[in-house]
């Protein structure tokens, strides 16, 4: 299994998980069209995180014209070139499903605030 | 015919230079020996053999072993490929490298064992209704005709031993060649349980 591992960890990019299940996060997605390439933002409610490895991916979802629109990115996909967190979310789950079944303002995940004096005390 | 012999080592995803997930089979192929050579003049035909995989001499019988003689050590594999098309001779050892400007190959091995199974499983046959008043379920059907020709066809589709062939996979594309790693990347699955040897040749079809 050692040869298998080793495949997998080539590919694998370092330091990409800065940002944590029920954070909005910024895609900046890489598109080729024929000759042309360029950049599509994605910007998400970040619902969950699965698989492991290579295989590790994120489900990121948005309303658009009031439609809920999700997407699936593989985490350590050559195509994506960063990934931005806008905002941190507070939350208690590590998969947001109910987020789906949710109309306005209850869809909604409050934000974490941390205070510096307890971030301070730890 | 072009081929190495290899051993499967197993599967996972890799990312192609279009930057989409590929499932992959690893095949590793380390060093291979050209450990004889048949001619035309000589035997009527002409074929490379290729050895893989070391072996202690003790292990093996000494007739096994004096194929080898001065060439190598003895090798746990040897196959012989009708018309090699590389140029080679006695004592050549060939690598992953051999693979590097092939871009499909087909994959031979065993496959895996299934045991004794019904004809649905062995040969797609299509079943009977599970409900509905229906009395046939699983079984084979008709095996045959009636008086004439009043026995079953030699060679009929039946339950029995299923798996445990020799099983090829045609055009399978090479997703990666690494020579550090001794290993080949084929796009899809490969015949056999891991750690099993397969034979890994350029695509006949391609």
């Amino acid at each position: 299994m050692d040869v298998i591992k080793a495949i997998e960890l080539e590919q694998q990019k370092e330091n990409v998980e800065n940002f944590r299940i029920g954070d909005t996060v910024k895609i900046y997605f890489k598109i080729i069209e024929g000759q042309t390439e360029r950049v599509q933002i994605f910007e998400g409610l970040l619902l969950a995180m699965k698989n492991s490895g290579v295989r590790k991916t994120m489900t990121v979802r948005k309303m658009s014209y009031g439609v809920g629109v999700e997407r699936v990115f593989p985490m350590h996909s050559p195509r994506i070139e960063k990934i931005e967190v806008v905002r941190k979310g507070r939350v208690r789950r590590a998969k947001l499903y109910y987020i789906r079944d949710r109309v306005g303002k209850a869809a909604k995940v409050r934000e974490l605030i941390r205070k510096k004096s307890t971030t301070a005390k730890k | 015919m072009l081929g190495l012999i290899g051993k499967k080592v197993g599967m996972t995803q890799v990312f192609d230079e279009r930057g989409i997930l590929t499932p992959v089979t690893v095949i590793k192929i380390e060093s291979n020996v050209v450990v004889a050579e048949r001619t035309i003049d000589k035997n009527g035909y002409s074929s490379c053999v290729i050895g893989a995989v070391d072996v202690k001499k003790k292990h093996v019988t000494k007739p096994y072993a004096g194929q080898f003689k001065e060439i190598c050590d003895p090798k746990k594999h040897l196959v012989e490929m009708r018309d090699f098309e590389a140029d080679v001779s006695i004592g050549d050892v060939l690598g992953v490298d051999f693979f590097k400007d092939i871009a499909f190959v087909d994959v031979e091995g065993t496959s895996k064992g299934k045991g004794f199974q019904g004809a649905i499983k062995r040969h797609n046959f299509s079943g009977g209704r599970a409900t509905h008043g229906s009395k046939f379920h699983r079984g084979l059907g008709g095996t045959g005709m009636a008086a004439s020709p009043s026995r079953t066809f030699k060679g009929t589709k039946m339950a029995g031993r299923m798996g445990n062939a020799k099983t090829t996979i045609q055009n399978l594309r090479v997703v990666k060649v690494d020579e550090d790693k001794k290993v080949l990347m084929v796009k899809g699955a490969v015949p056999g349980p891991s750690q099993s040897m397969v034979i890994v040749k350029k695509a006949k079809k391609k």
